[in-house]
C-alpha cells in the first residue's frame, strides 16, 4: 500500500519546459514545491558531450532519450470501426522522457503562432461564413488572443535566446522577416542563423515566385548569449546532430540547463526522478485534488498530498493522467458530450525532394535543428481557403538540420532499395538533394480523440490510452495542395529532378512524421467544449492546472514549443498573482 | 575537446568489449561464454586447414567472433549483406565493412532483445497503419526468418544461400523483397525489412558498433562523421566542396 508523505504546497508532474518554467517562476513564493519526473536526471556534461553525442544509431535510430514504450505506450486505430492495437515501438512521434523532457531533443524551432491560430473559428467564419467549416470539424477559438499572449511569447524567446528576424514590430512590416506574423513589441534576442546553401537557393526561388521567405526562428543560438535569468548559451556549432540529440554546446535552448537548474537552486524545491505518477486523487466532492499516487524506481508506492497540482507531462501523458484520475468528463463521440480526449490533433506533411546536378554542393551535414528558411504564404489564413479548398494550411520550408546517413540518404523515386544501383544513387545524390516541406495544420474532428483502451494495459496495470485518429478530407486536400506548391519552388530552385510525396493516407503510426501531438485537454471559454479555462486551470477541479500542447483546440502549421512555453509563463503568472492569493476558480463559467 | 589518437587499425576483441561497455547502447547481454566459444573456435583451428566453420567465423569476424549467430546463420548474414550492399566500383560492400558483425552485436544486445518493444498480448494482425504486431523480438524474428529463408533456398535451389553465386543470390533476394516468397514463420516483408534496415544501419553507423570499418561508407558519400563543428565553415563553404577525413567517435577520444 502507498506510503503517505508529508503534504507540500505545489506538486509538478513532469519536468520539461513547462514544469521547469513553473517551478522556476514559483521559487520566489517560498512555497514548498516537489517535482516528480518519470525519467532519470541528465546534464549536458557528461550526457551530451562531444563526440559521444554525435552517435546517430544510439540517439536517432534507437531513441535513447525518448519514452520507452515497453513500460507505457498507447493503442491506435484509424477509426471506431477498428480494434485498436498497441503502438509496440516508437514511430510516428517521439515523446521524451527524463529531466528536460522533449525539450532536450527538440530542434529548437520557436514560433509565435499566427493570429489566426488563436482565433481560428471566428476569423474563418467572419471571412468565409459558417459553411466553409465541415460539419464534423470542431473548429474552436483559443480563449485568449495573440495580443494577450504577446508579452509571454517575448519572455519565452528571451529565455531561449531565439535567433531570428522580426517581420512585424508594432504593426510595421519588415522585409526579410515574416510579414504575416502578429505584431511584436520587440526584435528577436539574437540575429538569424547563417543560412546554408540550400536555404539561399530556396529563398531566391520563393522570392522569384512572389512569396515571402524568412529565416526560421531558431533557439539554436546564433551567437554567445546570456538570457535574462543569467543563463549562458554557447554559439551553435552547426554540428548537424540536433533533433533527437542533446546539445553539447548549450546552444540549443533546453530546460535542463536554463529554467530547471534555477528551480533546483530554490531550497524549497525538491526534484524526485524515476518517479512515475499513476493518478491524481480527488476528494469525495470530486472538485478538489488532494494528492498524487506515484511509484519510485524500486516500485514503492507513495501518496504525495499537495494543495496545487500542475500536470506538465507531454501532451499525451497529461491526457492519460486526466483519464486515469477521473478529472473532467471523458469525451464520448457518439453522444458528442464530454471533453477529456476531445480534439486530439496532429500535423500533416508532404512536399518535394529536389535533386540537383553535381555542381550544386549543399554540405547538408553542416546543419542545425532549427536551421531553415520558411514562408507563411500558405499558412493560417494567409491564402484563400475557398479557392484552395482547405483551411489551416502550413508553413513551407527548406530546412538544413543535418545529413546523418543512416536516416538521410535521399534517392530519386524509382531507385531500387538495395544493391549496386541503390548504392550508386546514394553516392550520386547524398549532397545534391534538398527537401522543400510542408508543416501542415491538422484540424480537430468529432471522430479523432483519445480515450482509455478496453484491453491493453501498461506495466503498472493501468489501461493504455487509445488514440483514434485519421487524416480527414480537409487535410488530404491540404497535403496535396501544399505539396504542389513545394514542387513549384523546388523546380524554381533549379532541380534537375523533383519527387513529390505526401504522408501515408490513412494515417499510419509507423513512419516518423512529427512529435507535435496536440489536444485532448483543450482550453477554452466554454466548459462543454474545453477541459481548461483560459489560465489552463481545470474547470471541474480548480486546484489542478494542465500545460503543454494538449491545451490547443486544434493544431497549427507551426511547431508548438513557442506557444507551449509562452502559455506556461501565462499560466504561472495567473497562479502567482491571482490563484495563490485566493485559491479557487479563476474564471466562472 | 577530445584528444585525437591512434586506433585506426583493427579493433581487437578486448577493445570491442571496452567500446561496447562504454557505449552502453549495444552492450552485450550474453554471458561471456557465449562469445568466448566463438573465439575458442578460431583459436583452436588457427594454423590448421580451414573448414567451413572457421572460414566463415574468421574471415569477417576477425578476432571478435559471433556472439549471437550460429555458424550457419553468420554465413547467411555475411552473404545477405554482401548481396544487399555489394562491393563494386562505386564503393565498399557491407560484408567487408563488418556489417555482419554489426548485426550480430545488435541481435545480442538490447535492441535485439526488444528492450524498447511493447510485447504484451493479446496479439492480432491489425492493419499496416497499426504497425508491428508480432510477439517476437528482433533477434527472434531474424533467427526465425533466416531459418525459413534458408529452408526455402535449400528446397528450391538445393544450396545454402551463401553457397550460391552472386547473381543467383541477387535474384533470390529480389524474390524475397518482391514478396514472391511466402515464409512459414515470419511475414516475408517484415523479415526482409529488418534485414535491410540492419544492413543500412551497420553500413552507415559509427564504426564503434562493428560496421562501417575504417569509416569507409562515410568516405564514400562524403559524410565527415562525428567530428562535426561547422560554425566557421557553413558560410565559406556554400556551394563549395568540403572534404575531411571522416572521424568516428573513438577516433576523437
Amino acid at each position: 500500500m502507498a506510503t503517505k508523505l508529508n503534504a507540500v504546497d505545489v506538486l509538478i508532474v513532469g519536468l520539461g519546459w513547462t514544469g521547469g518554467i513553473i517551478a522556476k517562476e514559483l521559487a520566489s513564493t517560498k512555497l514548498k514545491i516537489v517535482a516528480l519526473e518519470r525519467g532519470g536526471p541528465r546534464d549536458t556534461n557528461p550526457d551530451f558531450i562531444d563526440p559521444q553525442i554525435h552517435d546517430e544509431l544510439r540517439y536517432a535510430a534507437r531513441h535513447d532519450l525518448m519514452q520507452n514504450v515497453r513500460r507505457e505506450t498507447i493503442t491506435f486505430r484509424n477509426s471506431e470501426s477498428q480494434t485498436a492495437l498497441p503502438m509496440r515501438q516508437l514511430g510516428s512521434f517521439l515523446p521524451g522522457q527524463g529531466v528536460g523532457g522533449a525539450g532536450v531533443h527538440w530542434n529548437g524551432v520557436t514560433w509565435r503562432w499566427l493570429e489566426w491560430d488563436h482565433q481560428a473559428r471566428t476569423r474563418t467564419i467572419d471571412k468565409y461564413g459558417e459553411k466553409i467549416v465541415p460539419s464534423d470539424m470542431h473548429l474552436q477559438d483559443w480563449p485568449i488572443t495573440y495580443d494577450d499572449l504577446e508579452p509571454y511569447y517575448d519572455k519565452f524567446e528571451k529565455t531561449c535566446g531565439t535567433s531570428g528576424k522580426a517581420g512585424n514590430i508594432n504593426g510595421r512590416k519588415i522585409d526579410g522577416g515574416n510579414i504575416f506574423e502578429g505584431s511584436r513589441k520587440d526584435e528577436y534576442p539574437n540575429p538569424p542563423m547563417i543560412a546554408a546553401q540550400s536555404m539561399v537557393m530556396f529563398e531566391k526561388a520563393a522570392r522569384n515566385l512572389g512569396y515571402h521567405p524568412f529565416p526560421n526562428p531558431s533557439s539554436n543560438a546564433s551567437r554567445d548569449y546570456i538570457n535574462p535569468d543569467g543563463v549562458a548559451f554557447g554559439q551553435c556549432h552547426y554540428c548537424g546532430f540536433c533533433e533527437r540529440f542533446g546539445c553539447e554546446a548549450n546552444a540549443k535552448a533546453s530546460p535542463h540547463f536554463t529554467v530547471i537548474p534555477l528551480a533546483v537552486k530554490n531550497p524549497n524545491f525538491e526534484l524526485r526522478t524515476n518517479s512515475i505518477v499513476l493518478k491524481v486523487n480527488l476528494d469525495s466532492t470530486r472538485k478538489k485534488a488532494v494528492s498524487v499516487t506515484y511509484l519510485d524506481a524500486r516500485g514503492r508506492e507513495f501518496e504525495q498530498p499537495a494543495d496545487l497540482i500542475i500536470l506538465s507531462a507531454y501532451a499525451l501523458g497529461n491526457v492519460n493522467l486526466l483519464l486515469h484520475s477521473g478529472i473532467g468528463v471523458p469525451y464520448d463521440p457518439a453522444k458528442g458530450k464530454g471533453v477529456v480526449g476531445r480534439n486530439y490533433a496532429y500535423q500533416c506533411g508532404g512536399g518535394a525532394t529536389a535533386f540537383f546536378d553535381k555542381k550544386t554542393i549543399l554540405n547538408r551535414f553542416m546543419g542545425a535543428g532549427a536551421l531553415g528558411t520558411c514562408m507563411d504564404d500558405f499558412n493560417g489564413d494567409n491564402y484563400d481557403f475557398a479557392k484552395a479548398g482547405y483551411i489551416g494550411g502550413g508553413g513551407i520550408s527548406c530546412s538544413n538540420s543535418g545529413a546523418r546517413p543512416i536516416q538521410s540518404h535521399p534517392t530519386p523515386h524509382g531507385t531500387p532499395r538495395w544493391g549496386s544501383d541503390w548504392k550508386k544513387a546514394v553516392v550520386d545524390n547524398y549532397d545534391h538533394a534538398a527537401s522543400v516541406g510542408n508543416q501542415g495544420a491538422v484540424m480537430a474532428y468529432r471522430q479523432n480523440y483519445l480515450s482509455l483502451d478496453p484491453t491493453y494495459t501498461d506495466v503498472f496495470g493501468r489501461p493504455l490510452m487509445r488514440m483514434t485518429f485519421d487524416f480527414q478530407d480537409n487535410e488530404v486536400k491540404q497535403m496535396n495542395g501544399q505539396a504542389d506548391i513545394c514542387v513549384k519552388i523546388a523546380k524554381e530552385m533549379g532541380a534537375t529532378k523533383v519527387d513529390r510525396s505526401i504522408p501515408p493516407v490513412p494515417y499510419s503510426i509507423v513512419p516518423y512524421q512529427s512529435t507535435h501531438n496536440t489536444g485532448g485537454a483543450v482550453f477554452g471559454a466554454d466548459p462543454s467544449t474545453s477541459v481548461l479555462n483560459k489560465y489552463l486551470q481545470v474547470w471541474d477541479v480548480p486546484n489542478v492546472f494542465v500545460t503543454g500542447a494538449c491545451v490547443f483546440p486544434q493544431n497549427a502549421g507551426k511547431n508548438p514549443t513557442g506557444p507551449v512555453g509562452a502559455l506556461a509563463y501565462w499560466a504561472v503568472d495567473a497562479i502567482k498573482n491571482q490563484y495563490l492569493k485566493n485559491p479557487g476558480p479563476l474564471v466562472h463559467a | 575537446m577530445s584528444t585525437r589518437e591512434k586506433s585506426q587499425g583493427d579493433v581487437r576483441r578486448r577493445d570491442f568489449l571496452k567500446l561496447f561497455g562504454a557505449a552502453g547502447a549495444a552492450a552485450s547481454t550474453l554471458p561471456l561464454g557465449g562469445s568466448a566459444s566463438a573465439d575458442e573456435m578460431v583459436a583452436a583451428t588457427a594454423g590448421k586447414p580451414l573448414h567451413h566453420v572457421t572460414d566463415v567465423t574468421k574471415s569477417y569476424a576477425g578476432d571478435s567472433g559471433y556472439e549471437f549467430f550460429n555458424v550457419n546463420e553468420s554465413a547467411f548474414v555475411e552473404a545477405a549483406v554482401d548481396t544487399l550492399i555489394p562491393s563494386d566500383s562505386t564503393g565498399p560492400g557491407a560484408k567487408e565493412l563488418g556489417v555482419a558483425i554489426y548485426i550480430d552485436r545488435q541481435m545480442a544486445g538490447g535492441y535485439g532483445k526488444g528492450d524498447r518493444l511493447y510485447l504484451e498480448g493479446p496479439f492480432g494482425e491489425g492493419t499496416p497503419e497499426q504497425g508491428y504486431q508480432l510477439p517476437t523480438t528482433p533477434s527472434e524474428l531474424i533467427r526465425a526468418g533466416i531459418a525459413d529463408f534458408s529452408a526455402y533456398v535449400q528446397k528450391n535451389h538445393n544450396s545454402t544461400f551463401d553457397g550460391l553465386s552472386e547473381k543467383d543470390r541477387a535474384a533470390i533476394m529480389t524474390e524475397l523483397d518482391g514478396k514472391k516468397v511466402e515464409l512459414p514463420t515470419v511475414p516475408t516483408a517484415t523479415f526482409f525489412g529488418l534485414l535491410l534496415q540492419l544492413t543500412i544501419e551497420g553500413y552507415f553507423a559509427d564504426p564503434m558498433y562493428g560496421g562501417n570499418k575504417d569509416r569507409a561508407a562515410w568516405k564514400m558519400i562524403g559524410f565527415p562523421g562525428a567530428d562535426a563543428m561547422y560554425m566557421d565553415k557553413i558560410e565559406p563553404f556554400r556551394n563549395k566542396a568540403y572534404t575531411a577525413d571522416p572521424k568516428g567517435i573513438q577516433d576523437l577520444i
